[in-house]
């Protein structure tokens, strides 16, 4: 390579040609020097980066290396028969098979749904935006499988809406493929509205105006310059909708009936029938489309996008439409908030019935059950979640910091590996945790498997991609010239951190707190593998009632749940607001 | 009487409601001849390109109707007028090729493929594209992507073209030879057009005829060098050019229409001001830098002190005193030129055919 980098042109002509006959070398040579004078120079940040890898091989890499190990390396010895077995018999590959096809059912219903109300809200005039915009993104922030049990209460064997639906469609369950479908299309398709709105409300208007004006009828610019615009965005949300439908646990515990999902299957393989290996082998299938479906999102999709997302709405010109393009859309937005609102209505109506679909007194009684059996499970969710939610925050904006700002050995590969958690399903995951640390290892001398500890590390490095996003997103909103300034004036990365970048970027920090608490509060599939007896959550706790087909209890603890997530997420919203302006959800999601 | 091509009468646009009334556009009236291109200009806010929107069909007047070649479209929506439109950001689309974004609009109107192709390489060869066609938008520089955007509203043939600031993100060089290949364009396909911009040179260089408006209200309606020499008002002699406005009262008018005023116990004689005057009301005598000429002092003339003098290299300014009021007088080829101190005393010529006179305004 011929040409002159700065350090180069400085220097006397003969040791310029003689650099460029071992150019290569010499640029090695040159960049390692350069890292070690950071290390003279800078000995904390040196550190923490040390540090920081230390924590993502332990907790990240090294859970799902066991996975994959125990998977295929069996009693001291290679053995692939888990493997064999499974793709030999028809009934240990059907659950693979299933889990790929409800993903691709949800992802599709997912993404129409969330487009048809991302178009509306950034392209019609429709009326009450705010209340479509909040009941499209409400399921967020509960916990996914609350659907799956409102589902129940409405379609179920005592379903209120049962013997109607009978009536019309004769005989059917909800449990299985078609309710697992229903309720995964209203958990998920918020993520596919968030990544719609944004990219919808990102197109340039005039674009589509261009389009009108040559000619073309409402139909015209949809097919030929809307569509193909979002197009992209679209293949994004449907794979990170399919992603998060493959990792579903919730659900397919509560409603999958007979239909057998991977992420369930590996489940009860490990706590019902102790079989590690197999356990991590149905992991590993599952483990392989969402890594797949990860990255294809991640740098094929991104790349084909026209949209350049800058965060800045442009302020789209809403068209008068006529009203038979206006009619289906907002129909369809009204019946899909109505069965919004019908699910969520049910829960509450529920938490107050003595029965469910036996005796409909209405009762307090569930409540105050509630508070004598679930009062620990509570107190244990909100305390780990409210410890583990501050060092996610703290950790996912330093690391952010370091790879959009910082350049040393290895930064590819933090980013990589801080993105593995947000592709790998819980089920894995959890998996992972209990065979990494069930027994002492080099990387963690003590046995974490039963304590608080394991629960609160789960918690930090599952929702660390969260703190990272919305890190990543302040940092590229600031121009780096400012942090620059500092330095110039004298100012250590550290001192330049603490005081300039991180006051800047304090609100994302604190939208992304509030977006990992809720995750924390609600997380159930990576969970469910590393609680015990004495640590347990109230998402494992409400599980079991639903089991235990103690419906109504169930949905007490479920509201009293939202309302903690609902009351924490206000108050740091109060605070956001204090501070300045927060990160969109958009960009923690996507 | 004009033969209107296309005609805007009693246009009126009430944006919001209640608090928020806005009247962006109020009782404006316009006819255009074909083949004419007609400027709208003024400051931003003024409403010329909310008036675009409305001939263009993104916006319905809130009152008032629109006429082009006799037919009433008013109502019309955007897909079926005769209009087609330059966007500021040109509005590529940006998964088309350029050869795809042309034979865009033709195809939607339902011409094969192939016709369309062969009508876009002669629009293209007209705007200077050609051998771009398979390239993708994103990668031409601004000016090439104004081609296109050029490109695309031509070949639809319209009958009336719109352009929208269309020069507002180029580079100041390049801003000015598309301005003159923009007007040789319109001139040899001689379609109608409508040319919004905030850039009063743009405006002078390439129209037939200025619109000059402020607040949603037409101010002047002219050719370039009518609104510059003959500006109805304060606030058109101020927009386009310089203007030093010198405070004078009317001493006689004439039936004819010429008007006497006095300055500096000198009379001079307005020969048919474009407005009429009462005598002993007081007026503004508009003044162009450069039509003021500055010599030595004599007697029996207008005079003035230099105050201060400025050089730019192709002309020199001086801000002259007269009658307790500052004028700016620029001389160009100050090499040629009488040169003047600082302080001097000189003499003030007025060209009869320079003058011009306005009813007094009071001052915003």
């Amino acid at each position: 390579m011929l040409f002159l980098d700065k350090e180069q042109q400085g220097l006397p002509y003969f040791l310029v040609v003689l650099r460029f006959m071992n150019n290569d070398r010499n640029r090695q040579i040159h960049e390692i020097t350069g890292q070690l004078r950071l290390i003279w120079k800078e000995p904390i940040l040196f550190l923490l980066i040390l540090l920081i890898f230390y924590f993502l091989f332990t907790f990240v890499v090294f859970p799902i290396f066991q996975v994959v190990k125990n998977s295929v390396y069996i009693g001291g010895k290679w053995d692939f028969s888990n493997y064999v077995a499974i793709f030999s018999k028809r009934y240990f590959i059907q659950p693979f098979f299933n889990s790929i096809i409800l993903g691709i059912y949800t992802a599709t219903l997912g993404s129409i749904a969330g487009f048809i109300f991302a178009y509306a809200l950034t392209r019609t005039s429709l009326p009450f935006k705010n209340f479509f915009r909040t009941t499209a993104t409400f399921p967020i922030i509960s916990p996914p499988f609350i659907v799956a049990l409102a589902a129940i209460l409405l379609f179920g064997r005592a379903g209120s809406f049962t013997p109607w639906v009978k009536s019309i469609i004769g005989n059917y369950s909800i449990y299985g493929l078609s309710g697992l479908v229903l309720v995964e299309t209203i958990a998920y398709s918020p993520t596919a509205f968030l990544v719609l709105y944004g990219v919808l409300e990102a197109i340039d208007p005039s674009l589509e105006e261009a389009s009108m004006d040559l000619g073309a009828s409402w139909g015209k610019v949809f097919t030929t310059v809307t569509l193909p615009l979002a197009t992209p965005g679209i293949a994004s949300a449907w794979l990170l909708v399919f992603i998060q439908s493959m990792a579903d646990f919730g659900n397919p515990m509560v409603i999958s009936g007979n239909y057998r999902v991977l992420s369930v299957q590996a489940y009860l393989q490990i706590t019902g029938m102790y079989d590690l290996p197999r356990g991590s082998t149905l992991a590993m299938l599952l483990l392989l489309p969402t890594i797949t479906a990860f990255f294809l999102q991640k740098y094929w999709v991104s790349r084909k996008s026209y949209v350049t997302v800058t965060g800045k709405p442009t302020g789209a010109t809403i068209k008068n439409l006529e009203w038979y393009i206006k009619l289906p859309i907002y129909s369809a937005c009204i019946i899909y908030a109505g069965i919004v609102l019908l699910f969520y209505g049910t829960i509450v109506y529920g938490s107050f019935q003595t029965l469910w679909g036996v005796n409909p007194t209405l009762t307090l009684k569930n409540y105050v059950e509630m508070f004598e059996v679930g009062k620990d499970y509570l107190y244990h969710s909100v305390l780990l979640s409210s410890i583990a939610t501050p060092v996610t925050g703290i950790v996912g904006i330093f690391i952010s910091f370091l790879i959009i700002r910082k350049n040393f050995i290895g930064r590819g590969l933090m980013e990589f590996i801080s993105m593995l958690t947000f592709a790998v399903p819980g089920t894995v995951v959890g998996i992972g945790y209990i065979l990494a640390f069930n027994q002492k290892t080099v990387l963690m001398p003590v046995v974490l498997t039963g304590t608080a500890w394991i629960i609160i590390i789960l918690l930090i490095f599952r929702d660390m991609p969260v703190g990272i996003r919305s890190g990543i997103a302040a940092l590229q909103q600031i121009d780096p010239a400012i942090e620059e300034a500092s330095t110039d004036l004298g100012a250590d990365s550290n001192t330049t951190f603490r005081k300039i970048t991180l006051p800047m970027i304090a609100p994302a920090f604190f939208s992304g707190l509030a977006f990992g608490f809720v995750k924390a509060m609600t997380a159930i599939s990576a969970i469910i593998f590393v609680v015990s007896g004495r640590w347990n959550l109230i998402t494992v706790a409400i599980l079991g009632f639903v089991d235990n087909t103690q419906y109504a209890r169930a949905a007490a603890m479920s509201i009293i749940l939202i309302i903690i997530i609902l009351v924490a997420l206000g108050l740091i919203q109060l605070f956001v607001n204090r501070v300045g302006k927060g990160v969109r959800m958009t960009t923690i999601i996507e | 009487m004009i033969e209107a091509f296309l005609e805007l009468k009693e246009l009126v646009k009430i944006f919001g409601g209640g608090k928020d009334t806005v009247t962006a556009v109020n009782h404006v009236n316009l006819k255009v001849r074909e083949g004419e291109l007609v400027t709208l200009l003024g400051p931003s806010g003024c409403g010329k390109t909310t008036i675009l929107r409305m001939v263009s069909g993104f916006e319905l007047p809130t009152s008032g109707k629109i006429f082009i070649d006799q037919e009433d479209v008013t109502t019309t929506p955007p897909n079926k007028r005769p209009t087609a439109m330059v966007f500021q950001n040109y509005a590529l689309f940006p998964h088309m090729t350029v050869a795809e974004n042309i034979i865009y609009g033709p195809k939607i109107h339902g011409i094969s493929n192939q016709a369309a192709r062969k009508k876009a390489e002669d629009v293209m060869k007209l705007v200077g594209l050609e051998k771009l066609g398979n390239r993708s938008p994103s990668h031409l520089s601004g000016g090439q992507q104004q081609r296109v955007s050029l490109a695309r509203s031509l070949i639809m043939e319209p009958k009336v073209l719109l352009l929208d600031e269309p020069l507002s993100n180029l580079d100041a060089k390049l801003r000015v030879s598309m301005r003159l290949e923009i007007r040789k364009l319109q001139q040899r396909v001689g379609i109608t057009s409508i040319y919004v911009t905030h850039d009063q040179e743009e405006a002078m260089s390439l129209s037939d005829r200025v619109v000059i408006l402020k607040d949603g209200v037409i101010q002047q309606i002219g050719t370039p060098l009518e609104v510059y020499a003959r500006p109805d008002n304060r606030f058109v002699a101020d927009f386009i050019g310089k203007a030093n406005f010198l405070n004078t009262i009317v001493e006689d008018v004439t039936p004819d229409g010429d008007v006497t005023i006095n300055l500096l116990e000198q009379k001079l004689i307005i020969p048919k001001a474009k407005k009429s005057f009462k005598k002993n009301n007081k007026a503004f005598l508009v003044l162009r830098p450069e039509s003021i000429i500055l010599e030595k002092k004599k007697p029996d003339t207008i005079t003035g002190i230099i105050r201060e003098i400025v050089f730019l290299g192709n002309q020199m300014t001086y801000m002259i005193e007269i009658a307790k009021q500052l004028v700016t007088v620029e001389m160009s080829n100050p090499q040629e030129c009488e040169s003047f101190e600082n302080g001097e005393e000189v003499s003030i010529k007025l060209p009869v055919k320079c003058l011009h006179l306005l009813p007094w305004e009071e001052e915003e």
